[in-house]
C-alpha cells in the first residue's frame, strides 16, 4: 500500500470557450473537448481519463477563460 | 467516490474573485485571457486590490475594465502611459498600470509611451504584442514580422513599403527612466509561471521610485492569424520569438 | 488686513490663482502665447507649499490626457495651451466631456487658422462653444475681459466643472493674457483631502474599497440603446446648466438705441467706443457675454426689442454673430465687424462701422 497524487478538475462549462488550450496543455492526456456544446455553443473542455490526472493545474494555468478549477489529494494506492 | 476530491481543502487552483464573473470578449485561445488573470491573481496576492487603477487601451483589450474588480479608467488610443502618468503623480501611493496593445503602444502612442518612460514614471506598462490589429480586423501591426501577411499588408509585409517590425522594448532600455523590462508569453504552464513573477516584480516596483517597469507580452492573435490557438502558439514560439526574444532586457 | 494689490500678466494670475483654487494638478506644454502659465507654476513650485503637481508633457496630446487622467481619479486638474495646441487636445477633451470629468482648460486664443500667428484673436469661439472636438457635447466657456477675470473665472470655473462634473474652458486671448493689471488674487483654499475627495468624487478612480463596485471611466458603449441614453442624460445637464449658468454683463443700455455685443478683450474696446459714440449723441449701449457658452440668448433678445440695430464685435470673421442673429430672431438688423490675423480693433474703427453699417 501507497499514496498516490489524485487530481480532478471542474471545468465552468457554460464560460469556456472550446480553445483547447488544456488540452494541449495537459501532460497526461486527461482532457478533451466534450462532444456536447454550451449555451454559446462551444464543444467545452472535459475529463476524458479522468485517472489519470494529478492535479497539476497546467490545464488551469493556461485556461485564457479562467474556467479550471483544479483539485489535487493524496490516496491510498491499492496495487 | 469520485466527488470526494472537489473539496475546498482540496483547492489548488481556481479563478481568482480579483477577476469577476463577466465573461471576457476576447476569442477562444485569446492570450489576452491569460495575462488579465495573471494580473489579477498578482494584485490578490500582493493584496492591492484596493490601491491598484488599471488604464484600459483602444484595440481588443478596450474593455479590460468590465473583467476586473478593480478601479479602471479606459484612455483613449495610445494615450494610456500619460493618463497613468497623471494618476500616479497625484496618487503617489497608488500602484498603477496600463494595459496596451502593440498598435496602442508602438504606433499611435509611441510619443506618450517612450516620454513616460523616459521621466521613469513609475507605472507599470503591461504591453501585449501579438504583430497584428485583432479589434479592427487583423491589421498591419508596427510590431508585424517581415513577410508576415496582415489584412493591410494580404502579401506580406513588405520592408520597402512598410517599414521593418518595431522592436519597441529595446529602444525603450535604452531610457534611463526604466527600472525593469522583461520580454515574456503565456503559451504553456512554465512560460506562465515565470511570467507572472515578472508582474509581480513590476507591481513591487511601483512603489520603489526607481522608474518605470515595462513587461512586453509576446503573444498570440489566432483570429487573425488565421490559426488554431494551438498552432498560433507553435506558430509564435517559431517565429515571433526570433523577433522578439523572451527575457529579462533590463533590471535595475 | 487689506488685500494685496499685484501688478501681473493675465497669464500669471491665472497660475497663481490655480495654486490657491486649491488644483491638485496641472499639465501643458509650452505654446506662445501662454507660456508663462508653466513658467510662473514652475518657478513658484507649489508642490512644496500647497502639494500642487505641476508637469511638462511631451506634447498638448499628452497633457490633456493627463487631465483626463487625474480628472477621473477625481482630483482638481487643468491644462492651458493657445489655439494651435487645443486643437491637438480636442480628442481628449471629447473624451473628458463624454466620461464628464470636471477640469478646466485654458486656451489664451491666439490667431488661426494653420500655425497663424502669435497675436490675439478670437476666432476659436466656434471650436470652444460649438464643439471642437467629435460627438454631441458642450464645455462651459468662460471669456475673462481683464487680468482680474483670469484669477478670478480659474475658481469659478472649478467651482462650474465639479458643480455640473463638465470641463470648463477659459477662452482669453493673446491680449489678456500677456497685459499686466492690477490684480487681487483669490484667497487660498486648502487642496481637498482624500475624505473630501471620496464625498465629492464617489464616481472616481481612486481605488476600490471593498465596500463598493469597481468605478469605471469609459466612453465606450456599444449597445446604441445605452449610448443614445448617455447622451440623454448629456444633453439633459446641458439644459440643466443652460437655465442656471448663463453670465453677462451690460453697459450703458438702459436707454440704449444701438448695441454692440463683445467678449473678452473686445468687450473692453467697445466699452470705450460706447463712450465715444455717447460723447457724439449716440445713444449706444453693449453687452457682453461672459459665459459663451451657455450663451446670453434670452438677455440679447430683450436688449434687441429695444433697440434700431446691433453690431457685434469680434476678433475673426464673424463667429458669435451667428449666435447674436439666433438670438435677435431678425426682429432688428445685425451686422457684424472685426479684425482678423492679429489685429485689436480701436474704438475709432468700431464707432466708424456702427455708423456705416448700423445707423447708415
Amino acid at each position: 500500500m501507497g499514496t498516490k497524487i489524485k487530481g480532478a478538475i471542474l471545468v465552468n462549462e457554460e464560460r469556456c470557450k472550446g480553445c483547447g488550450l488544456c488540452v494541449v496543455a495537459c501532460p497526461h492526456d486527461v482532457l478533451t473537448l466534450s462532444k456536447k456544446v454550451n449555451a454559446k455553443g462551444y464543444n467545452f473542455a472535459t475529463m476524458e481519463h479522468p485517472d489519470a490526472c494529478v492535479g497539476c493545474a497546467s490545464c488551469g494555468y493556461v485556461c485564457p477563460d479562467a474556467c479550471i478549477s483544479v483539485y489535487r489529494t493524496k490516496v491510498e494506492s491499492s496495487n | 467516490m469520485e466527488n470526494d476530491i472537489f473539496k475546498p481543502e482540496n483547492l489548488v487552483y481556481t479563478k481568482t474573485p480579483v477577476l469577476n464573473d463577466t465573461p471576457m470578449h476576447y476569442c477562444p485561445g485569446c492570450s489576452h485571457g491569460v495575462v488579465h488573470k495573471l494580473v489579477a491573481e498578482v494584485v490578490d496576492e500582493m493584496g492591492i486590490q484596493e490601491d491598484t487603477i488599471g488604464i484600459a487601451p483602444v484595440g481588443c483589450a478596450v474593455f479590460a475594465y468590465r473583467y476586473f474588480e478593480m478601479d479602471f479608467q479606459e484612455a483613449a488610443h495610445g494615450r494610456a502611459p500619460a493618463v497613468a502618468t497623471a494618476i500616479k503623480r497625484l496618487y503617489p501611493e497608488k500602484y498603477v498600470f496600463t494595459y496596451q496593445g502593440d498598435g496602442d503602444l508602438a504606433a499611435i502612442g509611441t510619443a506618450e509611451t517612450i516620454h513616460a518612460c523616459n521621466r521613469g514614471e513609475n507605472i507599470l506598462i503591461i504591453f501585449i504584442n501579438n504583430a497584428i490589429y485583432g479589434m479592427t480586423g487583423g491589421q498591419m501591426a508596427p510590431t508585424t514580422l517581415e513577410g508576415m501577411k496582415t489584412s493591410t499588408c494580404p502579401y506580406g509585409r513588405d520592408t520597402t513599403i512598410n517599414g521593418y517590425p518595431l522592436n519597441i522594448t529595446d529602444l525603450l532600455v535604452q531610457l534611463k527612466g526604466t527600472r525593469y523590462i522583461t520580454r515574456q508569453s503565456v503559451h504553456n504552464a512554465a512560460s506562465i509561471l515565470k511570467a507572472k513573477k515578472a508582474l509581480k516584480k513590476g507591481f513591487q516596483n511601483c512603489m520603489e521610485k526607481k522608474g518605470t517597469s515595462v513587461i512586453e507580452f509576446v503573444s498570440t492573435c489566432n483570429s487573425g492569424w488565421k490559426m488554431s490557438p494551438a498552432k498560433a502558439n507553435e506558430w509564435m514560439v517559431e517565429n515571433m520569438f526570433k523577433a522578439y526574444p523572451l527575457g529579462d532586457l533590463k533590471d535595475i | 488686513m487689506a488685500e494685496e494689490i499685484q501688478l501681473l500678466k493675465g497669464n500669471e494670475a491665472l497660475a497663481l490663482a490655480a495654486i490657491r483654487s486649491g488644483a491638485d494638478g496641472y499639465f501643458g506644454y509650452p505654446i506662445t502665447p501662454q507660456s508663462e502659465v508653466m513658467e510662473t507654476l514652475m518657478a513658484v513650485e507649489p508642490w512644496k507649499t500647497t502639494g500642487m503637481v505641476v508637469l511638462q508633457a511631451e506634447s498638448e496630446l499628452s497633457s490633456i490626457n493627463m487631465v483626463y487622467g487625474g480628472a477621473a481619479a477625481g482630483k482638481q486638474v487643468m491644462t492651458s495651451s493657445s489655439s494651435p495646441g487645443i486643437s491637438l487636445m480636442q480628442e481628449g477633451i471629447s473624451y473628458i466631456a463624454a466620461c464628464e470629468l470636471p477640469c478646466l482648460i485654458v486656451n489664451v486664443q491666439r490667431g488661426g487658422p494653420g500655425l497663424g500667428t502669435i497675436q490675439p484673436s478670437q476666432s476659436d469661439y466656434f471650436q470652444a462653444t460649438k464643439g471642437g472636438g467629435h460627438g454631441d457635447y458642450h464645455l462651459i466657456v468662460l471669456a475673462p475681459a481683464s487680468v482680474q477675470e483670469m484669477a478670478d473665472f480659474t475658481v469659478l470655473a472649478f467651482d462650474l466643472a465639479f458643480k455640473y462634473r463638465n470641463p470648463v474652458m477659459m477662452l482669453a486671448d493673446g491680449l489678456i493674457g500677456q497685459m499686466m493689471e492690477k490684480v487681487v488674487l483669490p484667497e487660498q483654499r486648502p487642496r481637498r483631502t482624500m475624505e473630501q475627495i471620496k464625498e465629492q468624487c464617489p464616481w472616481a478612480t481612486w481605488g476600490k474599497p471593498s465596500s463598493r463596485k469597481p468605478n469605471i471611466i469609459t466612453s465606450l458603449e456599444l449597445d446604441s440603446k445605452d449610448m443614445e441614453q448617455n447622451n440623454l442624460r448629456l444633453q439633459k445637464k446641458y439644459k440643466e446648466i443652460s437655465d442656471h449658468e448663463v453670465r453677462y454683463e451690460e453697459f450703458e443700455t438702459s436707454d440704449a438705441e444701438y448695441l454692440l455685443i463683445a467678449f473678452g478683450a473686445c468687450a473692453r474696446i467697445c466699452q470705450k467706443a460706447v463712450e465715444e459714440a455717447r460723447a457724439q449723441g449716440i445713444r449706444l449701449g453693449l453687452i457682453r457675454p461672459v459665459t459663451l457658452w451657455p450663451f446670453p440668448y434670452k438677455a440679447i433678445a430683450e436688449q434687441a426689442n429695444k433697440v434700431k440695430g446691433i453690431l457685434s464685435v469680434e476678433m475673426n470673421a464673424g463667429q458669435m454673430v451667428e449666435d447674436v442673429r439666433l438670438a435677435v430672431k431678425g426682429n432688428v438688423p445685425v451686422e457684424f465687424f472685426g479684425r482678423l490675423g492679429g489685429i485689436i480693433p480701436t474704438p475709432d474703427e468700431i464707432v466708424t462701422a456702427l455708423k456705416e453699417k448700423i445707423i447708415k
